[in-house]
């Protein structure tokens, strides 16, 4: 990513920072070279967009406004951006001052905005946000109900700000939490406002920040230093990609929470664990942490307190293990990642054996927040208990798929219907499963279950690390359960017997059921081995593996009982149980299905109704994705 | 000295000895596989699992590796525990139905048969380690390790050639507690031909 503005920024004026005074006039003097009336071009350039070929509408934008001769009064400054949230509407353009929200811009799109809205501050209408229930364009982000019914704090800069420019930071209130606790509180004081805050660990368990940095502290009384200070940024669970946004968007944020917490806990070492799989996330780091260097907010006697840290980025291999505590210490250790079989306290024996403060991602890039304004502002954010807000990754069978922030405790459909904007077939959601392959199926009868740790962990789920996987009544939770245990099979070290042997077995009982065999005892047999998994196996992979199956049998074992008692997959999805045919009504014998049927087992004259041979069918469903008409029916 | 209860029955025993050390002291018998006094535990097999309990709360740990703590109430034989252990039996016995050992070991705590299908009758292993950690602490060698992971976790030599690091000293047969070893060794050592030279005097 490179930036217009980079060029304004090479005139600022910025040698090392000696004092919060220093800090605050570099902060002046970027926000006094920026001129408010200036258009910005904002383009998201986060892995969703990128995807979608975001780069290339920068690029255009870019081009079009060097080479086409437009007034420099009016050239705007063009910015690429970390994830804007709304990924489902990629790649997203927003201009700014005005905020207007244009929506899966293509690069010939491009030069219409500059036209219109650039030269002539009109919308282009066709590229703004259609409200789904009126079908009304909306011209700004915040009037977009997926944006203005979130709470974003974490996320508030990413989107906003250029990740790799540490100037766009600074004025946006970059480093002014690290730059209060080095001048006016005591490394105490900062662990005193985290534990009030009531923050808990946004990696999946909830352990309390504050009790787990005072454990380090008790520690390091205990037994000397040094102690470490780690972020765990190895985020595996399939749907999630908040920590990778926050890394990516805003890495300074997560860099800030390190610093303060390295302060608080008297911590010289840092250290970065981020999964190999997130390329940029490790370079904007890297960017975000050299640049930090330069304007002495890390390393060596930083803003002149007379405190130094420094960190450094460990890559993982994207074992999906590594994530767990012990694993990713023995990880950047230099060994083979498998959890550690001691029943001592990674606060006490953590990395090389000393005492180490291991937070996740969002957790660190809270810290900031809570520092600069205070542990009282954020405990009333949330409910009692579980207070500040979360980012879930809203993916699946939803309209709205993308980053969403909320405070604890949010009702779980306002998420789904009213930021998700609901199931794309208009039905309620059958069930959403959170915290990944660790957490539980969530049916649509608990629809107003609170968010939060608490409430997710008594209904038999969990927060875990915030991923939100809507389901609509085409998937089958035996298949879902399936999934996750087919995911974790082959993510279990195997060190443990439980876990290695008990996960494929119960696929292997699981798999009965998917083929219309088994009987009500084998439920009580799995549901048996599942617990026998959950009391013994070694880490938290394996003890928590058999969540997504056990709830699943919790909440819907009447779909488990059409499995085995009627062999009917009520969600048509088990092959075993399922065939295809064609509803004569309203095929128009368009043909489509039978050019793309892999087994050439539809037949039909042009124009007359087409029909399935069963027997040669297997029932992959490609005739039913491809018919325009729903034509195709599963039985 | 450390003073805890196991099956209410009160126990003392030095402080650094762990749940599984005071419970054999007293003669209270715990399953193991995995475990050798003569290697670091790895808490791999949990069969020695036992229930930590106080009042409405209650856990279940490693044996092998829980320390003694003051105080604790350790349970061996809890319907939990004994629930872990009928499944880890029912899965060796479906995993490694050739061995003799197992097969005895799951007698004695009443598991004579699986639910589970049995993918390769002749196999012994299974998986714990105990041989590579044997070959690594005791021989100093490391002959051999541990090689893939997850489900494809097996023993082997480097590449799954025999190896002329391997000295036969059999460490490994010994402490296997299945037995897999005895037939596995062959393919780990390599056969040594030994010329000898007359001492020129
Ligand atoms: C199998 C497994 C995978 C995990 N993966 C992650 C992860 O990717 N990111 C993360 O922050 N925590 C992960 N955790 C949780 C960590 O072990 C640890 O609890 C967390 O990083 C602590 O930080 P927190 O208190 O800020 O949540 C994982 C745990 C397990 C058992
Ligand atoms: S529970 Fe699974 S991942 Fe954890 S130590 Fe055991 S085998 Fe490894
Ligand atoms: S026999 Fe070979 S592999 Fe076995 S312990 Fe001895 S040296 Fe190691
Ligand atoms: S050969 Fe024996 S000691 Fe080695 S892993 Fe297999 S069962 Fe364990
Ligand atoms: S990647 Fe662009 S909105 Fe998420
Ligand atoms: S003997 Fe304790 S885990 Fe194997």
């Amino acid at each position: 990513m490179t930036n217009e503005n980079t060029a304004l920024n090479t005139k600022i004026n910025s040698g090392r920072l000696n004092s919060h005074e220093d800090l605050n006039a570099l902060r002046q003097q970027i926000i006094d070279k920026h001129d408010p009336t200036k258009l910005e071009v904002l383009v998201c350039h986060g892995t969703g967009c990128i995807a979608n070929g975001s780069m290339e509408v920068s690029e255009t934008f870019k081009k079009i406004c060097e080479t086409s001769g437009i007034d420099v009064k009016i050239k705007p400054n063009i910015k690429t951006t970390g994830c804007q949230g709304f990924c489902s509407r990629g790649p997203l353009v927003l201009i700014n001052p005005q905020g207007i929200f244009y929506q899966r811009v293509k690069p010939k799109d491009v030069e219409e905005i500059i036209q219109k809205t650039i030269i002539n501050n009109e919308p282009v209408e066709r590229l703004l946000y259609k409200d789904p229930k009126t079908g009304e364009p909306i011209k700004t982000e915040n009037e977009i109900p997926f944006y203005n019914l979130q709470e974003r704090i974490v996320l508030h800069n990413i989107g906003k700000i250029d990740p790799t420019d540490i100037n766009d930071k600074i004025a946006a209130g970059g480093y002014q939490a690290l730059a209060k606790a080095l001048t006016t509180m005591t490394p105490k004081d900062v662990v005193t406002e985290i534990t009030k805050s009531g923050l808990r660990g946004r990696g999946g368990a909830g352990f309390p920040t504050g009790r787990k940095w005072q454990g380090a502290l008790k520690a390091v009384d205990k037994k000397g230093g040094p102690v470490y200070v780690v972020v765990n940024g190895d985020e595996g669970d399939p749907g999630a990609f908040m920590d990778c946004a926050i890394m990516e968007g805003d890495p300074h944020a997560v860099l800030e929470g390190l610093i303060l917490g390295a302060y608080a806990l008297g911590s010289n070492n840092g250290y970065l664990y981020i999964r190999a799989e997130y390329p940029l996330a490790v370079k904007h780091l890297e960017m975000a942490m050299a640049q930090a260097r330069e304007l002495g907010l890390l390393g060596e006697n930083i803003l002149n307190s007379g405190f130094s840290f420094d960190a450094r980025i460990n890559r993982g291999a994207g074992a999906f293990v590594c994530g767990e505590s012990t694993a990713l210490f023995t990880s950047i250790e230099g060994k083979a990642g498998t959890p550690r079989p001691k029943y001592v306290r990674s606060v006490e024996e953590g990395l090389w054996g000393r005492p180490t403060v291991l937070n996740n991602v969002e957790t660190w890039a809270n810290v900031p927040l809570i520092i600069d304004k205070g542990a009282d502002w954020y405990s009333k954010l949330g409910v009692l208990n579980n207070t500040g807000t979360k980012v879930f990754c809203l993916v699946g069978k939803v309209n709205n798929v993308g980053l969403v922030e909320v405070p604890m405790g949010t009702p779980l459909s306002k998420i789904v219907e009213d930021i998700g904007g609901g199931v794309p077939n208009g039905k309620p959601f059958k069930a959403v499963q959170t915290g990944g392959p660790s957490g539980g199926c969530i049916p649509y009868k608990l629809k107003d279950l609170a968010v939060d740790f608490d409430s997710l962990t008594k209904a038999g789920a969990m927060m875990g690390s915030g991923a939100m996987i809507v389901m609509d009544d085409r998937d089958c939770v035996v298949d879902v359960a399936l999934y996750f245990l087919r995911f974790l099979e082959e993510e279990s070290c195997g060190k443990c017997i439980p876990c290695r042997l008990g996960l494929s077995r119960m696929k292997e009982i699981l798999d009965t059921f998917s083929h219309g065999k088994g009987s009500e005892k084998d439920i009580d047999d799995l549901i048996s081995l599942a617990k026998a998994i959950q009391d013994g196996a070694l880490c938290a992979l394996g003890t928590s593996a058999p969540n997504p199956c056990l709830t699943t049998i919790k909440f819907f074992k009447e779909e488990y009982l059409a499995h085995i008692n009627e062999q009917r997959c009520p969600a048509g999805v088990c092959k075993d149980l399922i065939t295809y045919s064609i509803d004569p009504d309203a095929c128009t014998g368009c043909g489509s299905c039978a050019r793309h049927c892999p087994q050439n087992c539809i037949s039909g004259e042009k124009k007359k109704v087409h029909v399935i041979d069963t027997q040669n069918c297997i029932r992959c469903g490609i005739c039913m994705d491809t018919c325009k008409f729903d034509a195709v029916q599963v039985n | 000295m450390i003073k805890f209860n196991i099956n209410d029955i009160e126990v003392e025993v030095e402080p650094g000895c762990t749940v599984l050390e005071a419970a054999r002291q007293y003669g209270i018998e715990i399953p193991t596989l995995c475990y050798h006094e003569a290697v670091a535990p790895s808490g791999a097999c949990r069969l020695c699992m036992v229930e930590l309990k106080d009042g409405d709360w209650s856990k279940l740990v490693a044996s092998c590796i829980y320390p003694a703590a003051e105080g604790i109430n350790v349970y061996t034989e809890t319907e939990r525990v004994q629930n872990v252990r009928n499944w880890i039996f029912q899965m060796l016995l479906a995993q490694c139905p050739a061995s003799v050992e197992i097969k005895t070991l799951a007698k004695k705590y009443g598991v004579t048969s699986s639910r589970f299908s049995i993918e390769n009758p002749d196999e012994e292993c299974m998986v714990c380690g105990l041989c590579t950690r044997a070959c690594e602490e005791i021989v100093g060698l490391s002959a051999i390790s541990m090689v893939d992971r997850g489900v494809y976790k097996k023993v082997g030599a480097p590449f799954m050639q025999p190896t002329d690091v391997c000295v036969a000293c059999g460490c490994c047969v010994t402490i296997c507690p299945t037995g897999a070893m005895r037939s596995y060794i062959d393919s780990v050592r390599s056969v040594r031909s030994v010329t000898l030279t007359p001492l020129a005097l």
